[in-house]
């Protein structure tokens, strides 16, 4: 079978325009929290969070599944939008908003992104 | 920008829609890239934002993978018998006509032994959701081909490959008049979540059919692979359009490039099915007087 990992853990795509608001717009900001015992490594999370910026643990949980964590240094790149956690068949991960951010928005999205 | 801001993965023991969960049987017993449970999931978030009370929520399965959805959420739920699901939630549907029943069952209970509920579920207009969860085969019983098995493939009862034509469900409940139909993969989370709450709001029959992985049953026998090889497929795939003639939206997963047409296909507003009175009953027990006088004599007679 082949490999389905990204090739990069970086936002891929760019905007098609700029969009009107850039200036004022705000970005939600998330923080991600994980339930290890629920999560059968699926990798629908990891694979599909548009920011690409989740990654599969190397410890196991008592199942021996890999569950999702956050890439190295990419903590603050959650924009809370609510994939991993409807995606995901385990009920195993979601996000909750902590923050808008005034930072202008991150160009583009990963390749995955089909949320909108 | 706030001073703590956002760490690590914080380790959780609870999700917030476990309320509506029988969390305590969590995890469940389905595979792992199984999308069964992004479904409920979709399912779930559905009901929350429709407004509804929960109580005021009923879930039906039958039997089946998919059918076990109606032993994990926290709402009034049957889990009936093997295809009997539509039957069963008609029942509720006309008795109960202030309740938001929704059907959530698999491929081959909903199509292949319930085949005929479904067809004259939709024809009569039946105000409920259904949402068909087609992973191609029948999951529970190791893997056999069904009526929406794609020509070719391998199964426990197609050795040497399906030789007939699958069906096209989002055309079949059409021409027989359903209300409202669409059709996602489970990769459209959001968009499945969107239509699923736009079925419980529609009067009449709403379809929603749900393309899921199921890599034990008939991802590893035909080369699809995992779940999540199933899921690159459909991203590749999947042409999103509303507008097209459903006649043409055949699926054939083991073809290689051939589309996967999703989309909210139909939206109309034929009158539902309303057998008592020929209008929706007003009271709030759903009883017109005159139906509660009938039942008492019925009562009566017995
Ligand atoms: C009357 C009857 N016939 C056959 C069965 C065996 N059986 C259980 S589940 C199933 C098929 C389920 O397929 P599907 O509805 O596609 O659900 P999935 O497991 O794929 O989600 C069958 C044939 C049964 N339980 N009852
Ligand atoms: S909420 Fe969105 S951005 Fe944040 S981790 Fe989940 S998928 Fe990625
Ligand atoms: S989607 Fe859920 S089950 Fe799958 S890897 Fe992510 S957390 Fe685990
Ligand atoms: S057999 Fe298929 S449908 Fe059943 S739980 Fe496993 S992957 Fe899901
Ligand atoms: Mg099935």
């Amino acid at each position: 079978m082949t490999k389905t990992h990204r090739k990069s853990d970086q936002p891929k795509n760019k905007p098609l325009r700029t969009p009107m608001d850039l200036s004022y717009a705000k970005v939600p900001q998330g923080q991600v929290y994980v339930i290890p015992e629920r999560c059968k490594e699926c990798r629908f999370c990891v694979e599909f969070c548009p920011q690409g910026m989740l990654t599969l643990s190397t410890e196991i949980n008592a199942k021996g599944y890999h569950y999702p964590q956050i890439r190295e240094g990419r903590e603050k790149d959650c924009i809370h939008c609510g994939f991993c956690n409807l995606v995901c068949p385990e009920f195993a991960i979601y996000t909750h908003e902590i923050a808008a951010v005034d930072t202008p928005i991150q160009e583009g999205s990963h390749e995955h992104a089909v949320t909108e | 920008m706030t001073t703590t801001g956002p760490t690590a993965a914080i380790v959780a023991k609870k999700h917030p829609v476990d309320d509506l969960l029988r969390a305590d049987r969590l995890p469940h017993i389905l595979c792992p890239g199984c999308g069964i449970g992004t479904t409920m999931h979709c399912y779930l978030e559905a009901l929350v934002e429709s407004g509804v009370h929960v109580d005021k929520h009923v879930c039906v399965s039958g039997i089946g993978c998919s059918g076990r959805t109606a032993g994990y959420v926290k709402v009034d739920s049957y889990h009936s018998t093997h295809g009997r699901a539509l039957p069963f939630a008609l029942g509720i549907a006309v008795y109960r006509p202030e309740l938001t029943v929704t059907v959530i069952s698999g491929d081959g209970d909903l199509s292949s032994i319930g085949g005929n509920h479904l067809i004259h579920a939709a024809r009569r207009n039946v105000n409920m959701t259904v949402i068909c969860i087609n992973n191609f085969n029948y999951g529970m019983t190791g893997g056999q081909a069904g009526p929406t098995t794609p020509m070719t493939a391998k199964s426990g009862t197609t050795p040497y490959g399906v030789a007939d034509k699958p069906f096209n469900l989002p055309h079949l409940v059409n021409a027989v008049g359903a209300n409202f139909v669409a059709r996602w993969s489970v990769l459209h989370a959001r968009q499945l979540k969107d239509s699923i709450l736009r079925g419980m709001r529609k009067p009449g029959f709403a379809f929603i059919e749900v393309l899921s992985p199921c890599p034990t049953g008939f991802g590893r026998p035909n080369d699809v692979g995992e779940g999540i090889e199933e899921m690159l497929k459909y991203h590749r795939r999947c042409k999103w359009d509303d507008k097209a003639r459903l006649e043409d939206v055949d699926i054939d997963m083991l073809r290689p490039d051939s589309p996967v047409i999703v989309g909210n296909f139909v939206d109309r507003d034929r009158p539902a099915f309303c057998p008592a009175t020929g209008a929706p009953p007003a009271s709030p027990t759903g009883a017109t007087e005159e139906s509660t006088k009938e039942r008492a004599a019925m009562k009566d007679a017995h």
